[in-house]
């Protein structure tokens, strides 16, 4: 009667609120580290999710002239390179070789074949290696013995080089990262989705409930962190759909101790007390007081989460339970990366800057998001 | 003290009743078994196996027998190390373990409080900023990255220490794992140090410290850093169990024959025995280390007293 009449007046007043959103928004925009961090973020999931198509190279693309070459700006092959390769291509096809010559992108060769005319599926050989393209057989002599064997030159550039099977590094990363930070996200999602629901009924419920409930997170949580990620991944196969799963099905426990505490703080919080004078049921209560109140620091460890999640996948696929080649993660390449580094650094710093750089940047993120909803901060 | 000592070990014998009945069951239900390989065994060998290990009772009873021999300190014979009893590999390896993680723990410890407490003195000054991005660093960069790294640049490039292996316990072959296990640690122990010495620098028993005209080393040691070494402390506990039972990245990496890689590859194994093994020794860890740091509370914080 009288409230609805007040806050009739107050909706019609044209006074622009400062919520809590927006207040944060503003605290968020203010920092300058965190603000970086969200655009790097930005970029980081922008170039991950469109650069595979871009590079010219498919992630699981085999290049067996390319094994292993450092990371380089100016296109491949070398120079060097094509004269080998074509006598190489040219091997099994059982004619003689005069010098190759490259002009303008394109090598030629003349072919002389002593004993039989000149076989013209002989080009094929030519256009299987990475390096040439469109060969063609010409200058035939009249009696086909010798010819002239001319092929593009295939450039292909691996700004990054290639892993030890050949296939380019750059595309893998980028793929890799594709991988990481969609597990990390969704294993969060799972994470929250478990935490909140068990932490909010078990503080909103309290007494008995409350009390099992929170036993079985202790025993869970006294459980070894390690066998217990290794039980599901043995549990769910080495799926890449199911590890994240898994991974957010171990993740949930700090959730649901922060949200239980929150939740049991709340409940006794005088607008609580409010409300419930005013006869609003327990669900109303959980909608418009505590799930709001909630949000903050379910926000803040979501933030945080993410890198401990993605962290945690690299780990699992560093050991080899995680994905599965020749799908890749950010954790698949640093541990070959590792396993190599006396020969190819590279093949451990790209990724692992790649790695480090995003979880630095989620953990400003996630540092500069809670000094801005913390309400002590105001 | 020491009736606070035996109670605390006393009342964490449920904890552990639980956690050994928790990790019994639940590798028990994860498909397959030690003896499934590749390549299936006859029928009569497995069975044989099986009989050999106890393997074909039913599992309240082999339950009911590992609890037994648990009780009387027998963990049992390890089902993929043949010839070796779990306590055997124990022995082998939990001393380099040890070694290794309590000497990460004292460097991180010691490198820690001395980079928190300079940023705490230098606060918002270059010091402070040098030291909190070390420690960010250190929180963000996983082991996994910084140990190929490391044995990289100074293995490989400044070829001072060796890029990996074990030598036989050589100083120079533990530099790097040791290293490797602190980073996270220093890391963690600096932040801890500096939010906890900036409030202390502030507080009135300093102040009046400082007004009494002590000298500033004994200000900031005796009076500060003692309070300010708690959060340390309570940290200090879990890390070490943590450090103490080895890690499989570091043992892998550098070819440290300690205890971490055991938990990965029995679970992965199904070697019954020795995952049951290394569940109540990181237990016993984390129990016994908790305890250590209460009673090392006790002696730092006078108001803390144990009847």
């Amino acid at each position: 009667m009288s409230l609805s009449r007040l806050s009739g007046t107050a909706a019609r007043r044209p006074v622009a609120g400062r919520s809590l959103t927006a207040d944060a928004m503003r605290r968020l925009k203010a920092n300058r580290a965190a603000m970086a961090s969200l655009v790097f973020l930005i970029a980081m999931a922008l170039v991950c999710a469109v650069g595979p198509h871009l590079t010219g190279h498919a992630y699981d693309e085999v290049y067996q002239s390319y094994v292993r070459v450092p990371a380089s700006l100016t296109p491949y092959p070398r120079e060097a390179q094509v004269g080998p390769e074509m006598e190489k291509a040219l091997a099994r096809a059982r004619v003689d070789l005069g010098t190759v010559a490259v002009v303008n992108g394109t090598a030629s060769v003349e072919v002389v074949s002593p004993r039989r005319p000149l076989d013209p599926r002989i080009t094929r050989y030519v256009d299987r290696s990475d390096l040439f393209a469109n060969a063609r057989l010409t200058d035939m002599s009249p009696d086909g013995h010798v010819g002239r064997i001319v092929a593009d030159v295939r450039q292909v550039r691996f700004l990054f080089g290639t892993d030890l099977a050949g296939r380019d590094l750059l595309t893998r990363t980028l793929m890799a990262g594709r991988i990481s930070l969609t597990i990390g996200l969704l294993a969060t999602l799972v994470a929250v989705l478990i935490g909140v629901t068990w932490g909010a009924t078990a503080g909103y419920l309290g007494g008995a409930a409350d009390a099992v409930m929170m036993r079985v997170v202790d025993v869970l949580y006294a459980l070894p962190f390690v066998f217990f990620v290794i039980l599901l991944v043995v549990f769910f196969g080495r799926n890449f759909v199911l590890v994240f799963l898994a991974v957010g099905a171990v993740e949930w426990l700090d959730m649901a101790r922060i949200v239980r505490g929150q939740t049991l703080s709340l409940k006794r919080r005088e607008f609580v007390e409010a409300a419930e004078a005013m006869g609003v049921a327990g669900g109303g209560i959980l909608r418009r007081h505590i799930v709001p109140n909630l949000a903050g620091p379910v926000v803040v460890y979501m933030t945080l989460l993410v890198p401990k999640v993605i962290l945690l996948e690299s780990f699992l696929s560093f050991l080899g339970l995680g994905v599965q080649e020749p799908m890749t993660s950010w954790g698949v390449l640093i541990a070959e990366g590792a396993r190599s580094i006396e020969a190819m650094p590279g093949l451990l710093l790209f990724p692992a800057a790649f790695l480090t750089s995003t979880l630095f940047a989620l953990n400003f993120l996630g540092d500069g998001l809670r000094d801005a909803l913390d309400p002590k901060e105001r | 003290m020491l009736k606070y000592a035996l109670t605390r070990l006393l009342a964490a014998i449920p904890t552990l009743f639980v956690i050994v009945t928790a990790a019994f069951f639940l590798i028990r239900i994860a498909p397959g078994g030690p003896f499934n390989l590749d390549r299936p065994l006859e029928a009569k060998v497995m069975e044989n196996l099986n009989r050999i290990y106890h393997l074909d009772a039913p599992l309240w009873q082999q339950y009911l027998s590992y609890l037994g021999n648990l009780l009387r300190g027998d963990f049992g014979p390890s089902f993929v190390y043949r010839d070796f009893s779990v306590a055997e590999l124990f022995a082998a390896g939990l001393p380099i373990s040890v070694q290794l993680g309590g000497s990460a723990l004292v460097l991180a410890l010691l490198a820690g409080t001395a980079l928190g407490t300079l940023a705490a003195l230098h606060h918002n000054k270059a010091a402070d900023l040098g030291a909190v991005t070390v420690a960010t660093l250190g929180i963000t960069i996983p082991p996994f990255v910084v140990a190929p790294l490391l044995s990289l640049v100074f293995g490989v490039w400044l070829g001072w220490l060796p890029a990996g292996g074990w030598g036989n316990g050589a100083l120079v072959n533990k530099i790097l794992p040791i290293v490797t296990l602190a980073l996270p640690q220093v890391a963690v122990v600096t932040r801890l140090t500096r939010a906890a010495m900036i409030e202390a620098l502030a507080s009135h028993p300093v102040r009046t410290a400082r007004a009494y005209g002590l000298r500033w080393w004994t200000v900031v040691v005796v009076h500060a850093l003692r309070s300010a070494i708690l959060p340390v402390v309570s940290y200090a506990g879990p890390a070490a169990a943590a450090l103490m039972t080895g890690s499989i990245v570091v043992e892998t990496i550098f070819g440290v024959p300690g205890v971490g890689r055991y938990f990965v590859q029995a679970a992965l194994n199904r070697d019954y025995t020795l995952v049951m093994g290394t569940v109540v020794v990181i237990a016993c860890f984390v129990i016994l280390f908790n305890l250590v740091v209460d009673l090392i509370y006790a002696l730092i914080d006078p108001r803390v007293r144990y009847g």
